[in-house]
C-alpha cells in the first residue's frame, strides 16, 4: 500500500508545480476543472486487475515507473525529423511534439468555416467555445486516466466546423514523443467540435523518436453536431517501450453519423478507450478497429458504447492479429438506457492468433435496460490456414508473400469499413508495410526473435 | 511390367521431363505410395486412374510439394533437378501446376489480384520482368474466354462464394494464365455436370503442346472421352499395377477395378 501512497505522492508533487507554473495562464475554470480531476485521481489511484475495466491489463509497470512532465523548449525538432510520416494532400497538419504544439512543423491553411488551432491558444482567448464542453463528456470518475489527463491537460487539438461545413480531405494530428533521459509522460486533450451538418475526417496519429519508458495518456471529446458526419482514425504506431492510453469519447447528437477506425501497430502496452454516446435520436456508429501485435506487445480495447437515445445504431468491429507473446484485449462493453427503445447493436470481434503464445481475451459486456432492442454479439479466434497457404505457395507465390495475402486478406474487413479516400489510403499503406515484418516472423519463432521479446518489457508482471 | 509398352508410344526426340523412381511417401506413419515409377515426356499425357484411397490424390499433392506428406524413399527429377528439394513455390516457379480437387476459398482477397501476383511471382523467379495491369489485362481477357467465364467472377474473392463448376474452371484458367510445363489435373471431374465437363477438357486441350505434359488424376473415365490421354497407368494400394494406352481406360470402365485389383492381388501374393 506504501507504494500506492508514494505514487500519488508523487503525482501530486509534479501536479502542483504544473499548477504554480501555469499561474496568471490558465484560466481560473481551467485550474478548478484540473483539481477536480486530480481529486478523482488522488481518490481512485491506478486502476488495478480486480477493476472489471481492467481485468485483463495490468497497468503495475505504468504506477511504479516515475514519470515526469516533459521540459519545456527542450531542443527543437527539425522538419526533415518528420519525413518518415507524412501524409500526402492532408488539409490541415498539426505537430506536436511531445504533447506540445509546435506551430513551425504544422500546415495550417486557413478554410472557411474551420477553425483549428491549439488548445494552449485557445485557453487564452475569452473561454465560452472550449468551457462549453472541454471536460463535459470524458468520464473522469470511472477512469482514472481520464482524471490524470484533465488534471495535466495543457495543449493538443481543437477543430471546430460550422455549421454545414463540408472538408474531404482530413484534418491531421501528429504527435510525437522524442527520446528523453528520464521517462517522460505527456497527456494530449484534443476537443473535436462539428457543428450540425458539417463532414469532415480526423486523423489522429502517435509515432516515437528514439525508445525507452514513456507514457502518452492522451484523451478526445470530440462532439458531432445534428446531422454531422465524421469519420476519426486513430494510429498507434509509437516504440515497443511506450505506453499509451487513448481515450475517444464521442458525444452525438440526434441524425448525426459517427465513424471510430482504430489501427493499433505500435506501442508496448497500449489502451484503447473508445466511448461513444448516442444521445439524439437515429444516430449512428460505426467501431471498427484493427490491432496487429508481436513480441511483448499488450493491446487492449476497451469499448463502451451507450445507446442513450431511440432508434440509434452502433457496430463494432474489431480484428485483431496477434504472433509472438502478445496479448490483446476486446473488451466490448454495450449499455442501453432505459429510453433508448428500438436500439440496434452489433459487435464483431475475429482474431488470428499466429503462434501457441500469443493470446486474445475477448469478452462482451451487454447491459440492456430498455425491453424493444436487437443487441447481438460474436467473437472468433482462428489460425492462418494451412490449405489456404499451400494454394497461394502452390501458384508460385513465396511463403512470406503468402501470409502477407492472408493477413491482409483478414485486414481488409476492417479496411472494407473505411470510406475510400486519402485517410482510408494511408491506412491500407501503414498496414500493408506493418504486415509484410508480422508475415516475415512467422511461424516458429527463432532465437533472433526470442532475444528481441526478451529485450521488451514483460507486462505480464503481477505488481 | 508395361514399360516397354510405353516406350513403344514415345517419339525418339522428347523429352524426359519428369522421372519418378521407386517413390515411397508416408503420411502420419501410414505408408501410402509404396514404390511409384513413372517417367513423362513433355508434350505427352498420362492418366493416371485408380480406386479411391489408391493415393492418386496423394501422388499430385507430393508433386505440387505439399509438406504434409513425407517422402521416405525415392526421388523425383523434374526438368533436371531435384523435385523433392523443392518448396511448393520453387515447384510452381519451375513449371508444375496442381489443379486442386478441392480449390480454397480465399476471402478477402481479389481473383484477379491473385493470379497476377502469382504470374508475376513465377515470372520474377524465371528472371523476367513483372506485368502491369496494362499487359495483364488482355490476355487474360483472352483466357477468361476460353473458359467461358464471366469477368465480373473475377472482382470477387478466390473461389468464393463459386460454385463446384465455377471453382474447377477457376483452376484450369489459373493454369492457362500461368503455362506451366506440367499440369497435374487432381480430380478436376468430380463434381462437374457434362457442361462444364466440357468446358474444363475444352480448356485443357487448348492447352496440350510439345513442351507441356499432362497428369489427369481420374477415377473415372469419363473425363478421358474428353481429355484423350496418350498413358493410363492404374493405381492401386499405393502401386502402379497397370499400364497402358486409352484402351485401358476403357478396359476398366467395363470390368471395374475390381477386377484388376484382384488380380494385384494374386500378384503381391506371389513369394518375390
Amino acid at each position: 500500500m506504501t507504494t500506492a501512497i508514494q505514487q500519488i505522492e508523487m503525482y501530486l508533487e509534479q501536479f502542483t508545480e504544473f499548477q504554480r507554473l501555469s499561474e496568471g495562464r490558465a484560466p481560473r475554470w481551467l485550474r478548478k476543472l484540473r483539481e477536480d480531476a486530480f481529486a478523482l485521481f488522488c481518490e481512485r489511484g491506478f486502476p488495478t486487475t480486480h477493476d472489471e475495466d481492467w481485468r485483463f491489463t495490468n497497468v503495475a509497470a505504468i504506477a511504479r515507473t516515475p514519470f515526469a512532465l516533459p521540459l519545456k523548449n527542450a531542443t527543437p525538432l527539425v522538419g526533415s525529423v518528420l519525413q518518415p510520416w507524412l501524409i500526402k494532400d492532408a488539409a490541415i497538419d498539426l505537430v506536436f511534439v511531445d504533447g506540445q504544439f509546435v506551430r513551425e512543423l504544422s500546415v495550417l491553411p486557413s478554410l472557411p468555416g474551420v477553425s483549428v488551432s491549439s488548445l494552449r491558444q485557445e485557453f487564452a482567448k475569452p473561454p465560452e467555445a472550449l468551457q462549453l464542453h472541454l471536460g463535459r463528456y470524458l468520464d473522469t470518475r470511472r477512469d482514472p486516466f481520464c482524471a490524470l489527463n484533465t488534471a495535466f491537460a495543457e495543449d493538443g487539438a481543437y477543430v471546430n466546423f460550422s455549421r454545414g461545413v463540408v472538408l474531404e480531405a482530413p484534418i491531421r494530428l501528429l504527435f510525437v514523443s522524442t527520446a528523453s533521459d528520464v521517462p517522460i509522460m505527456i497527456h494530449p486533450r484534443n476537443l473535436l467540435v462539428f457543428e450540425n451538418e458539417s463532414q469532415a475526417t480526423v486523423i489522429e496519429e502517435y509515432v516515437s523518436l528514439g525508445s525507452g519508458p514513456m507514457l502518452c495518456n492522451n484523451a478526445t471529446e470530440l462532439i458531432a453536431g445534428e446531422n454531422a458526419t465524421v469519420s476519426h482514425y486513430m494510429i498507434e504506431r509509437e516504440q515497443r517501450e511506450a505506453f499509451n492510453i487513448s481515450t475517444l469519447r464521442i458525444q452525438q447528437k440526434r441524425n448525426s453519423n459517427t465513424a471510430s477506425h482504430s489501427l493499433l501497430l505500435g506501442g508496448g502496452l497500449v489502451r484503447n478507450n473508445v466511448h461513444p454516446v448516442l444521445a439524439g435520436e437515429g444516430g449512428e456508429c460505426l467501431i471498427n478497429g484493427l490491432f496487429v501485435g508481436d513480441g511483448q506487445q499488450h493491446l487492449d480495447n476497451y469499448m463502451h458504447v451507450e445507446h442513450a437515445s431511440p432508434h440509434c445504431s452502433s457496430r463494432q468491429f474489431y480484428n485483431g492479429i496477434l504472433d509472438g507473446h502478445a496479448h490483446g484485449v476486446f473488451h466490448g462493453r454495450i449499455v442501453v438506457h432505459k429510453n433508448a427503445q428500438k436500439t440496434d447493436a452489433k459487435q464483431t470481434n475475429r482474431n488470428l492468433l499466429l503462434s501457441d503464445d500469443a493470446q486474445i481475451d475477448t469478452k462482451p459486456q451487454l447491459e440492456i435496460y430498455a425491453d424493444d432492442v436487437k443487441c447481438t454479439h460474436g467473437a472468433t479466434i482462428g489460425q492462418i490456414e494451412e490449405n489456404a497457404l499451400f494454394y497461394l505457395r502452390s501458384r508460385g507465390i513465396d511463403e512470406r508473400s503468402a501470409r502477407k495475402i492472408l493477413l491482409l486478406a483478414f485486414a481488409s474487413e476492417c479496411l472494407g469499413r473505411m470510406k475510400p479516400g486519402l485517410a482510408r489510403t494511408h491506412a491500407e499503406r501503414l498496414i500493408d508495410a506493418h504486415l509484410l515484418n508480422v508475415a516475415a516472423v512467422s511461424p516458429g519463432h527463432d532465437s533472433a526473435d526470442l532475444a528481441q521479446s526478451e529485450r521488451e518489457r514483460n507486462w505480464e508482471e503481477v505488481g | 511390367m508395361e514399360v516397354p509398352e510405353q516406350n513403344k508410344r514415345r517419339k525418339e526426340d522428347q523429352v524426359n521431363l519428369l522421372e519418378i523412381k521407386n517413390l515411397h511417401v508416408t503420411v502420419a506413419g501410414c505408408e501410402i505410395l509404396k514404390g511409384i515409377d513413372l517417367e513423362v515426356n513433355a508434350g505427352e499425357v498420362h492418366s493416371i486412374m485408380g480406386p479411391n484411397g489408391s493415393g492418386k490424390s496423394t501422388l499430385a499433392q507430393v508433386l505440387a510439394r505439399r509438406e504434409t506428406f513425407q517422402v521416405t524413399a525415392g526421388e523425383i527429377v523434374f526438368g533436371g533437378k531435384d523435385l523433392l528439394a523443392m518448396k511448393a513455390e520453387e515447384a510452381a516457379c519451375e513449371g508444375v501446376f496442381m489443379a486442386f480437387q478441392y480449390p480454397v476459398e480465399i476471402p478477402g482477397i481479389g481473383n484477379t489480384y491473385f493470379l497476377r501476383s502469382a504470374l508475376n511471382a513465377i515470372r520474377k523467379y524465371r528472371g523476367q520482368e513483372e506485368m502491369d495491369a496494362m499487359d495483364f489485362l488482355p490476355m487474360f481477357r483472352e483466357r477468361l474466354k476460353l473458359l467461358e467465364m464471366d469477368e465480373k467472377l473475377m472482382n470477387r474473392s478466390v473461389n468464393e462464394g463459386f460454385s463446384g463448376g465455377e471453382k474447377k474452371r477457376n483452376e484450369i484458367l489459373q493454369m492457362a494464365v500461368l503455362e506451366p510445363k506440367l499440369a497435374i489435373l487432381d480430380e478436376t471431374d468430380s463434381g462437374l455436370d457434362i457442361d462444364a465437363l466440357r468446358i474444363v477438357a475444352k480448356g485443357v486441350n487448348a492447352m496440350r503442346s510439345s513442351d507441356r505434359a499432362m497428369l489427369v488424376v481420374t477415377h473415372y473415365q469419363r473425363l478421358l472421352n474428353h481429355i484423350v490421354p496418350d498413358f493410363v497407368h492404374v493405381l492401386v494400394d499405393g502401386r502402379i499395377v497397370r499400364s497402358g494406352g486409352p484402351e485401358l481406360a476403357l478396359e476398366l470402365e467395363e470390368k471395374g477395378y475390381g477386377w484388376i485389383e484382384g488380380e494385384a492381388r494374386a500378384t503381391a501374393s506371389v513369394p518375390a
